[in-house]
């Protein structure tokens, strides 16, 4: 991380008191404040907290990181630096559902980087990124340990094996499916 | 008062155990048929909990009385989902691939019916007359299961099964003898840390013991981030208690209170076990205050980790315990001396605690008999890549890689030819079919170029490039590097640059020096195991499988036909079915026509490569090839 950046994010991270929030922002601290109250104010629970809020709102907001950093008494940039630290933290919020593509040694060589590719041009987003329709998330996993059914995706926390760029369409048409057939119950 | 409080540890013990027994004589005796689902991860992936919802939809319907248990898993990954039923008169039989469609049949044909749908059997549990048992598989002469025995056996979310088969009994027995006993056994018996580095147990708890500062800490090192690793994944999956057990029994040698099991995140269902399986622990007094009635008093915190491979190292995961980046510090001094919170502080891998119960029961010397030719104990490997029996297996320190891979593994499918395995994750390194018959333990594998790591393997054929796997690796180091050394942080960069221009054929012959040189650097000036291992794939596919460097550079060529950037897919006219579509059909990008003559042709603009023609071209015409390098294709395409 270049140095210019570290200076922005101090900047945008340690605002002044008083700040306008919108509503989705007063909600995100009401949540955060809910969870708060389950634990000591602790440095070792941080991680913790995130993972319980993320758990909730589905990404970790900037709002969120200085309730969190004024519950523990810490500088907002020590929690920042932990979610940008850890692979399992999200600054963006999620789509509806969630695509990881598993990119171990055993996915990998079996073609887990074409699946991707696949994931790639059908939703249009790279790695990390919501389709703009905030239906998919994209992005990769180290290893989930699923290495016997390679290539893996886990799609909406569910693992699938045998990921190859047909079952990707497939994945894609009974989510589509799915929706359509939400539609017409709701007409 | 002593002798009160040993028969009061030994008494309530009975008591537990006694209430497990029968529960468990219960459950296999009861004259019920007995159906046990496989619903580990792997299980799931290959889809287990629709058939455990298959088996328990068509128990309703029939309204059949029998035990319906969700196990572990057993190691035979490639046969997921098994199902195993144990009906009265009959032995115990596993099913492999079993789907909802088979299940269904299963309930119907074996469990009413008396047909043991013997076409779907993987093998039998125990020897009988009717199917094969896995003790008469080749496997079997190589395995020896010590931490794996539990797996795909007991249900991991009740604590009596455990306590049924042995468990529990090792800390009953340690209670009642010193700590200094305990760490003298550990010592005798050899074990030494299986999450990778190989340390002596032994000397590490006595360090810890000894060490000054209070209160003292003992740390479950469960985050297993080597990808292609999963065997801490299953024993915390189907075993649970055996590694608290292990935590218990450690805290006890080196006089900790207070624990904590670090599980990765990735992990969800091996953290939801731990947690339920901490749950039944305190409820039976084997946590907690007073153990068992004595004076000791233990409890253990489950904490996830966040999705950063460095947190395996120990001192990381300190940090990340602290609430903290996991960035490494400089040991010594060591975290058994001073670790969390500055504190001393035992770090074991899940493997190293899951023995303990069987080291204290059965004595070291058991352990030490276990291996060949002075190397004791056993060791786990996944078996993952090109491999006919992926999944899990056990065998004694100093069996060969090749008796591993293809006698307990049966080899590489679809008649290709070894290439090399590929051992300790991006710690280890590649071995190629002349190191085959080295010896398995933690000094040979070293020597080799390899690394013994935590134990995953995975297995290469001839279509797998050996510069890509090294790009691979080094991609992934260079990502979870945590960014404190230079040469770890900027020289796996330059390295991943230098292999990544290879890899599309841009690459220089002097660029071989050049990573040779940094990956010396690199190895010298890192503080952690992270960085010093990083070059490892990179040296050891250099040393094995130069030539295939030089084949990338030189010619553009990949032997393997696997770089992307230096293939083409072309479709042989002549070899061409015409009045098949198969693959224009599959083609997810439309790349593929029919020109005049009815025959298919790619259009290399449009074409990903991403080889789904390859598979869906029928094999009597194999007509889609691969090409090296690219401009091989016939101009007239």
């Amino acid at each position: 991380m270049s140095t210019d950046r570290i200076k922005e994010i101090e900047v945008k991270i340690a605002p002044e008191k008083e700040i306008t929030v919108t509503e989705e922002q007063a909600n995100h601290i009401q949540e955060t404040r809910r969870i708060l109250k389950k634990f000591g104010r602790k440095r070792g629970n941080l991680i913790s907290i995130l993972q319980m809020v993320q758990g909730r709102l589905g990404y970790l907001p900037r709002e969120v990181m200085l309730e969190i950093a004024e519950f523990l008494g810490i500088p907002g940039i020590d929690v920042y630096s932990v979610v940008t630290f850890y692979n399992q933290f999200r600054l963006n919020p999620p789509g509806k559902h969630s695509v990881r593509v598993c990119l171990g040694t055993a996915c990998h060589m079996k073609g887990g980087y074409i699946t991707l590719d696949a994931w790639k041009r059908r939703l249009g987003i790279d790695r990390g990124e919501t389709t703009p329709d905030r239906e998919f998330d994209l992005d990769t996993v180290a290893c989930v340990g699923c290495c016997t059914m390679a290539p893996v995706t886990v799609v909406d926390d569910k693992p699938q094996g045998q990921v190859e760029p047909t079952k990707v369409d497939g994945i894609l048409l009974s989510f589509e499916l799915e929706k359509e057939k939400e539609g017409e119950q709701n007409q | 008062m002593k002798a009160v409080e040993l028969s009061t540890v030994a008494s309530t013990f009975q008591e537990i155990k006694n209430r497990a027994e029968s529960g468990w004589q219960e459950l296999w005796h009861s004259g019920k048929p007995v159906i046990l689902v496989g619903t580990g991860t792997c299980g799931r992936a290959a889809g287990a909990l629709d058939v455990l919802q298959a088996i328990r939809d068509e128990i309703g319907r029939q309204n059949l009385d029998c035990h319906l248990v969700e196990v572990g898993c057993m190691g035979h990954c490639y046969a997921e989902p098994i199902v195993i039923i144990a009906k009265p008169g009959y032995p115990p039989i596993a099913y492999g691939h079993v789907n909802p469609v088979i299940a269904e049949r299963l309930i119907k044909d074996f469990i009413l019916g008396d047909n043991p749908c013997l076409e779907f059997v993987l093998g039998a549990l125990e020897k009988n007359e009717l199917v094969p048992s896995f003790s008469e598989f080749p496997r079997a002469k190589y395995e020896k299961k010590v931490i794996l025995k539990n797996c795909g056996y007991i249900d991991p979310e009740q604590i009596d099964h455990y306590i049924a088969n042995g468990g529990y009994q090792a800390v009953a027995k340690v209670l009642e003898m010193s700590p200094e006993e305990v760490i003298d056994e550990v010592k005798k018996s050899g074990l030494r840390g299986m999450g990778g580095a190989g340390f002596p147990t032994g000397q590490k708890w006595e360090i810890c013991r000894h060490a000054r500062g209070r209160p003292k800490y003992v740390v479950c090192n469960g985050d297993e981030g080597d990808p292609g690793a999963f065997m801490d994944r299953t024993i915390l999956e189907s075993d649970p208690h055996s590694v608290l057990e292990g935590m218990v029994i450690a805290a006890y040698a080196v006089g900790a209170r207070r624990g904590y099991i670090y599980v990765r995140a990735e992990y969800p269902l091996a953290v939801h076990r731990v947690r339920v399986a901490l749950r039944q622990a305190r409820e039976l007094k084997l946590l907690g205050k007073n153990i068992l009635g004595s004076d000791f008093s233990f409890d253990i915190e489950l904490f996830q980790g966040s999705g950063a491979f460095v947190c395996g190292e120990e001192t990381a995961l300190i940090a990340s315990l602290e609430g903290k980046p996991g960035i490494p510090y400089h040991r010594p001094p060591y975290p058994a001396v001073n670790g969390l919170y500055g504190k001393p502080t035992l770090i074991n891998n899940v493997k190293t605690l899951a023995y303990l119960r069987s080291i204290i029961e059965n004595g070291a010397g058991w352990f030490t008999g276990l291996g060949t030719e002075g190397r004791g104990g056993t060791a786990v490997f996944a078996l993952a890549g090109k491999i006919v029996n992926t999944g899990l297996a056990e065998v004694p320190m100093g069996t060969t890689l090749r008796q591993l891979i293809f006698d307990v593994g049966s080899g590489i499918p679809d008649a290709k030819r070894f290439k090399a395995v590929q051992i300790g994750g991006p710690s280890g390194g590649c071995l190629p079919e002349s190191a085959l018959d080295l010896p398995i333990d933690f000094d040979s594998l070293r020597d080799a170029g390899a690394m013994m790591g935590s134990g995953g393997m995975v297995v290469l054929d001839e279509d797998d490039c050996m510069v890509e796997i090294a790009r691979y690796f080094l991609e992934f180091t260079q990502r979870e590097s945590c960014g404190l050394c230079t040469f770890c942080r900027l020289g796996t960069k330059q390295m991943l640059e230098a292999l990544d221009e290879i890899t599309k054929g841009k690459g220089k012959i002097e660029d071989i020096d050049m990573l040779t040189e940094l990956a010396e650097d690199i190895s010298a000036g890192s503080l952690c195991s992270l960085g010093k291992t990083a070059p490892n794939p990179v040296l050891s596919t250099l040393r094995y499988f130069r030539d295939e460097y030089e084949a990338h550079i030189k010619e553009g060529r990949c032997p393997a036909l696997m770089c992307q950037e230096l293939i083409a897919y072309y479709i042989i006219p002549e070899r061409c079915e015409r009045s098949c579509d198969a693959c224009v059909g599959t083609c997810t990008v439309e790349a593929i026509s029919t020109n005049k003559k009815r025959i298919k042709v790619i259009d290399q603009e449009k074409c990903v490569k991403c080889g789904t023609c390859l598979k869906a071209c029928p094999p009597q015409y194999n007509a889609v090839v691969r090409l090296s390098p690219p401009d091989q294709v016939p101009a007239s395409e």
